[in-house]
């Protein structure tokens, strides 16, 4: 398990990187944490050309705060960092489901644009990124474009992403007002991919209503998926356990678990409705 | 006994070196000029190799060799038989070993084909890519009950059929038995396949020293003076001329006591060739399918009780997946034969089995070896006897174990070490009632589960017992020396893998040397330390190597007290030996030490007393009549989330009885590792195969090994039987703790999950949430 | 194969070498440099036998390319114990509550452990299995482990 030759590029900058990927093509990868890619390499399932190491590029792990409350993190901040930033904090369900992704060793080098451009559907953070209604900022050689992270993810390992295209930053909107959020999964073992997880968001008025609701599963297909029947019907009802109940039957039905060694579709299947339900109920306690 | 070292907690004496990174394992051996092998495997289950071609992988620049079957002209050629099977009356038993490398077919995935020789394994891993082979693709046998069917594809096609081996053994008159029962019970019971997935995978390091005319060679074996031996036979050298050296070894659980690996046959072959040391370390992805498995066995299972739960009698049979090779022969199912009869009183048993050829990887003995099929069989048994005959699970075992006065107790079938499988001491009842009142198995069921039932979780507990055949012959040795220095060595011929045998062999030489164990310097597996004995395997390490090492050690005790009665002109009987020194009982200033002893004892000038030998030294060889049975009970509390279908396991208790206790910390330690791997067996591990034959979780992503949050924190009681048939009373107690952990999970879960009630019993292991799942919904 | 210069700083000492950019960093310290105590186990980042700390942070060395070290600290199991001879605390308590067996494992978890304890001076059971959750052993069952780590915890508490 030792990983096939390749030519290795360390750009300073991000200008640099993204002109070594235009000049390379699908011939190279990205290095970010590198979690996912080596071990790839090392089973010589991925043998790229190159490699374009974005470890040196300044700037390219930022997690700031804008006027407008939206929370801008850099595609190289480290999921350690993210999971333990104050600001990143304003978002606690990105500590929630990060406490999930594999062990501390992995997040202390992984990073969340890698994590998210990997793509697998079994992943956290891209149901995460569907819940909390997140836009991912793509850049190339040719300029910058930015996309919802629902139109981001098309199939297993599969991106938006062109050749030349890095995603460079990821925007997470201010929670609606009376949010609250949560993540759940269940796993084999701890730090397994799920066999199937949720990420909730919904808000509450004064009255104790629910404005607006999200959930987003992942395990549940061949992409992170939202559940927008599950999540339109809580709207307008007070998230009574009936309400729930019938939200997680929704839920249920709109996932499209593919099955597993792990897992059965049907008992993953069952299983979106249980998370969908518990989560349901802790993110409308924490909305309170 | 009143003992000075024996059964105290010392801490290990090999700790220090493994602690700071000064161990030596096989991947550490660095060599000037080494070279790196690396293997082409099969990616088929079973396929026809119609051509190689490695025209271009030689010619890649850092490429030494690139060997094929063909270039391995004489050299090629089966591996041997390691394990023949006991004679038993009646019995098929069809040998077919593996090879170094495959001509003209592959018979499982991962079965090596060609050997790459590179500067670097990265370079021998490029080399692989460059040989391409042309593959026909043959029909795959993967399911054991097809696989005996008429129609079923063979293995190997020179054979009337798939089965390995048949074997039908009895004890008294199953049918009359069953023809007076009041109940007879019938099941049929699934045990999948699983890996030992230790941390250190598989690794061979060959040098031949042309200067020396010696061949060097480092293998993470279980059982290096056996390695020794074939190798010499095998390349045509002396056994003087070959040293095999099984270094520390990171975990070894059986699959590391197979012999040959083809590894080991090709890269000690390839290194005289080439006359450079050759290394190879096998990666964990190979390791998935290069490195035996165990487990898999399908029971039809019979039980006869009479009107108050007595057992009149049991009948098994049961098809057992060998793989594609058995150079194991009927170790692991006869171990499943004989342990399935437990530690009940049972008169009438008959049991027939047969070993099945499958396209899959080798089959032999993993910690357990079989045992814990045997024990899921009757224990599941016994829980469904219970229900039917209406007694609590508890009071029918009670009633069936096998009472004191009984022992030995013969069980007259055929045990793996060729003797009738006899237990040479017990005491069952005082275990059955450690387990229950740690457990609070009253409280449990008068208080506990019902309130936790009113409140809608589902606590469920799990109690069953187990024996388990230990510390089985041929033999072991040891040699002890005093050193001038007056600290001491011991060297026997077996390997270790984490078994304290630094620490407990070094107790059992202090206690008859009057010395510190810190001052006992074990070696293990240097066969130029000590070169007699078997490996280390069957729970006998502390057993038979600890006899021999205690036969030793007591032999240089009287050369000791010899040498120094004539120095102080005394009687024998007159001194003391203690902390490092001989003194006379009563006048402690008249002493001599151990070490001043040793050079009186090796004079340089002078005359030695004819017939007698120089120095304090002394090698005793032990091999017992037959195993020592231990036994043991593990009850544990779960709850489970009715919805996930998860455990959490909230008290584990473990009560075990392995004789005299050597060192209750290292026991503790593998009784605890034990039963690790047992929930990882009986919840978490299952290899997951497709019907062409292809494994779908080879790694250790895939491959659950349990977490330290999936290993509940447990509490070791222990009762002690001491064996008669060695002279320290010890029995082993390496799988014990592995044994009973499924039998355990699988009642346990119906308790908490209230099944029976619903008609619905768990009879397959290993068990998954998802499965779990299934087969609470009546999808059994 | 191009091969690119490298300088790391292993357990305090600046090493020099010049390296292929695909030797895995784990390849490097065992063979370029002769560190065998770190160990690999998997090769695909989920044992956790070859964890060392990188700049203070526990990482896999089998999922880091040895040119990605250039310029940073390392800290591996050999540099844990104060001298030669003698055991720094975290390793004592590993011997004293029977913290290993086969010892494979073993470098790995220290090196996790030893930043554990470092942010968690005072862990809960259930932190430290938390902790360890990463890092397989398949000889002990972790009890003993996590007796080790709370034992060298308490220690550490009481030395300072």
């Amino acid at each position: 398990m030792k990983p096939a030759p390749f030519d290795w590029h360390t750009p300073g900058s991000i200008e640099e990187a993204l002109a070594l990927k235009a000049r390379f093509g699908e011939e190279a990868r990205f290095l970010a944490g590198g979690q996912s890619l080596v071990p790839a390499m090392n089973f010589r399932v991925a043998q790229p050309a190159v490699l374009v190491d974005l470890n040196r590029v300044v700037g390219l792990d930022a997690i700031l705060a804008e006027a407008d409350g939206t929370l801008s993190i850099g595609a190289m901040a480290r999921n350690a960092r993210v999971e333990r930033d104050a600001t990143a904090g304003n978002h606690p369900i990105l500590a929630e489901a990060l406490h999930e992704v594999a062990h501390p060793q992995i997040r202390n080098r992984g990073t969340l644009g890698g994590n998210l451009s990997h793509a697998d559907p079994a992943s956290e953070m891209p149901a995460v990124m569907l819940a909390l209604d997140a836009r991912f900022v793509l850049r190339s050689a040719r300029g910058a474009r930015d996309m919802p992270a629902a139109s981001f993810f098309l199939a297993p390992l599969t991106t938006a992403l062109e050749p030349d295209e890095m995603l460079a930053e990821i925007r997470i909107p201010a929670l609606p007002r009376g949010a609250g959020t949560a993540f759940l999964e269940v796993a084999r073992r701890r730090g397994d991919y799920a066999m199937m997880g949720v990420a909730a968001m919904v808000a509450r008025d004064a009255d104790g209503v629910c404005t607006a609701a999200r959930l987003a599963f992942c395990s549940a297909g061949p992409t992170p998926m939202l559940a927008p029947r599950a999540s339109a019907a809580l709207v307008g009802t007070r998230l009574t356990e009936a309400d729930i109940a019938a939200a997680a039957d929704l839920a249920r039905q709109e996932v499209e678990p593919m099955g597993s060694v792990q897992a059965s579709p049907a008992y993953q299947r069952h299983l979106a409705g249980v998370v969908a339900a518990r989560a349901l109920r802790l993110a409308w306690e924490r909305a309170a | 006994m009143e003992t000075r070292h024996i059964g105290r907690p010392l801490t290990r004496n090999e700790d220090p070196r493994l602690l700071t990174g000064r161990a030596l394992f096989v991947d550490d051996v660095e060599l000037p000029g080494m070279l790196h092998a690396a293997f082409l495997r099969s990616p088929h289950a079973h396929a026809e190799i119609r051509a190689v071609d490695t025209a271009a992988a030689k010619a890649r620049a850092g490429v030494l060799a690139v060997i094929t079957a063909d270039d391995l002209g004489e050299y090629w050629k089966p591996g041997p038989l390691l394990v023949p099977p006991p004679p038993i009356a009646g019995m098929t038993f069809r040998q077919r070993c593996q090879v170094p490398l495959a001509k003209g077919v592959v018979r499982h995935l991962g079965e090596p084909i060609v050997m790459v020789v590179a500067e670097s394994r990265y370079v021998a891993e490029d080399a692989l890519g460059d040989i391409v082979v042309d593959y026909a693709p043959l029909p795959v046998v993967g399911d054991l009950e097809a696989a005996v069917a008429p129609a079923s594809p063979r293995v190997h096609p020179d054979l009337p059929d798939n089965i390995a081996a048949e074997v039908v053994q009895r004890k008294g008159d199953y049918a009359a038995a069953r023809a007076r029962a009041a109940h007879v019970i019938r099941r049929r019971f699934l045990y999948d396949r699983g890996a030992s997935i230790p941390m250190e995978t598989r690794g061979i390091v060959a040098a031949w020293d042309g200067k020396a005319d010696r061949l060097t060679v480092w293998d993470t074996t279980q059982a290096p003076v056996v390695i020794r031996n074939g190798l010499a036979a095998m390349l045509g050298l002396s056994e003087r001329q070959v040293r095999v050296i099984a270094p520390f070894i990171g975990g070894g659980f059986g699959p590391k006591m197979m012999m040959f690996y083809p590894e080991e046959v090709l890269v000690p072959w390839i290194a005289l060739r080439l006359e450079r040391p050759v290394k190879w370390i096998e990666d964990r992805l190979e390791h998935f399918t290069a490195t035996t498995h165990e487990r898999g066995q399908i029971h039809e299972a019979e039980i006869a009780l009479d009107a108050e739960g007595r057992v009149l009698g049991v009948r098994d049979e049961f098809l057992m997946d060998t793989g594609a090779y058995n150079p194991y022969g009927l170790t692991v199912p006869l171990n499943s034969q004989c342990t399935l009869l437990n530690c009940y009183d049972i008169a009438a048993y008959e049991s027939r089995f047969r070993a099945v050829y499958t396209n899959r990887t080798l089959v032999t003995p993993y910690r357990g070896a079989g045992r814990q099929h045997g024990v899921f069989v009757m224990e599941r048994l016994m829980d469904a006897a219970a229900r039917v005959v209406g007694l609590d699970r508890i009071e029918i075992r009670r009633r069936n174990l096998i009472p004191p006065d009984r022992f030995p107790y013969r069980n007259e079938i055929i045990f793996q070490d060729f003797a009738p499988l006899t237990y040479d001491s017990g005491n069952y009842a005082p275990i059955l009632g450690k387990a229950l009142d740690a457990i609070g198995y009253d409280r449990f069921v008068a208080e506990e589960q019902p309130k936790a039932r009113a409140e809608g979780r589902h606590l469920g507990l799990g109690l069953v017992m187990y024996v388990e055949g230990t510390g089985i012959g041929p033999y072991e040795g040891a040699k002890v020396r005093v050193q001038s220095s007056g600290k001491v060595t011991l060297a026997t011929g077996i390997g270790t893998q984490g078994q304290g045998h630094f620490t407990a062999f070094a107790q059992v030489v202090a206690e008859q040397l009057g010395v510190d164990p810190r001052d006992v310097e074990v070696t293990t597996g240097d066969t130029d330390q000590f070169d007699w004995g078997v490996g280390t395997f069957a729970s006998r390490g502390a057993v038979v190597a600890g006899a021999a090492t205690h036969g030793a050690a007591t032999a240089v005790r009287a050369k000791i007290l010899k040498a120094a009665a004539e120095h102080f002109e005394c009687a024998e009987a007159d001194l003391v030996l203690e902390e490092g020194k001989v003194s006379i009982a009563g006048v402690p200033e008249r002493h001599i030490t151990l070490g001043a002893l040793a050079q009186l004892a090796n004079p340089l000038r002078g005359a030695v007393k004819p017939g007698t030998e120089p120095g304090l030294e002394a090698t005793s060889y032990f091999g017992p009549e037959m195993g020592a049975t231990a036994a043991g009970a593990h009850a544990m509390v779960i709850e489970l989330d009715a919805e996930t279908m998860r455990p959490t396991i909230l008290r584990y208790v473990v009560v075990h009885d392995c004789g005299t206790v050597l060192n209750p910390l290292i026991l503790a330690g593998q009784v605890q590792g034990g039963v690790a791997q047992g929930i990882g067996n009986a919840f978490f591990e299952q290899l997951a195969w497709t019907e062409d034959g292809q494994l779908l979780n080879a790694s250790l992503a895939d491959y659950l090994i349990p977490t330290a949050l999936d290993v509940p924190r447990m509490e070791v009681l222990h009762t002690e039987t001491p064996s008669p048939l060695n002279p320290l009373g010890t029995k082993g107690a390496g799988e014990g703790g592995a044994i009973p952990v499924g039998a355990l999970f699988a009642q346990a879960i119906e308790d908490a999950l209230d099944l029976p009630a619903r008609g619905i019993e768990v009879t397959e292991i290993p068990l998954s949430p998802s499965r779990l799942w299934e087969i609470a919904h009546g999808d059994g | 194969m191009s091969r690119i210069p490298v300088t790391v700083t292993v357990n305090g000492v600046a090493h020099r070498r010049e390296v292929e950019p695909r030797l895995l960093l784990s390849d490097f310290l065992r063979h370029e440099l002769g560190l065998t105590g770190t160990h690999v186990g998997c090769e695909h980042g989920v044992c956790g036998a070859c964890t060392i700390r990188l700049d203070g942070a526990p990482v896999r060395s089998c999922l880091i390319f040895a040119v990605q070290a250039d310029g940073h600290a390392i800290a591996t199991v050999e540099g844990l114990a104060p001298t030669r001879g003698t055991l720094s605390v975290l390793q004592q308590a590993f011997q004293d509550a029977h913290g290993l067996q086969c010892g494979y494992c073993t470098p790995g978890i220290l090196m996790t452990v030893s930043a554990f304890l470092e942010e968690t001076p005072d862990p809960s059971e259930e932190e430290v299995r938390h902790a360890l959750s990463g890092n397989l052993c398949r000889c002990t069952g972790y009890q003993h482990i996590v007796d080790a780590v709370l034992l060298a915890a308490r220690r550490l508490r009481e030395a300072r």
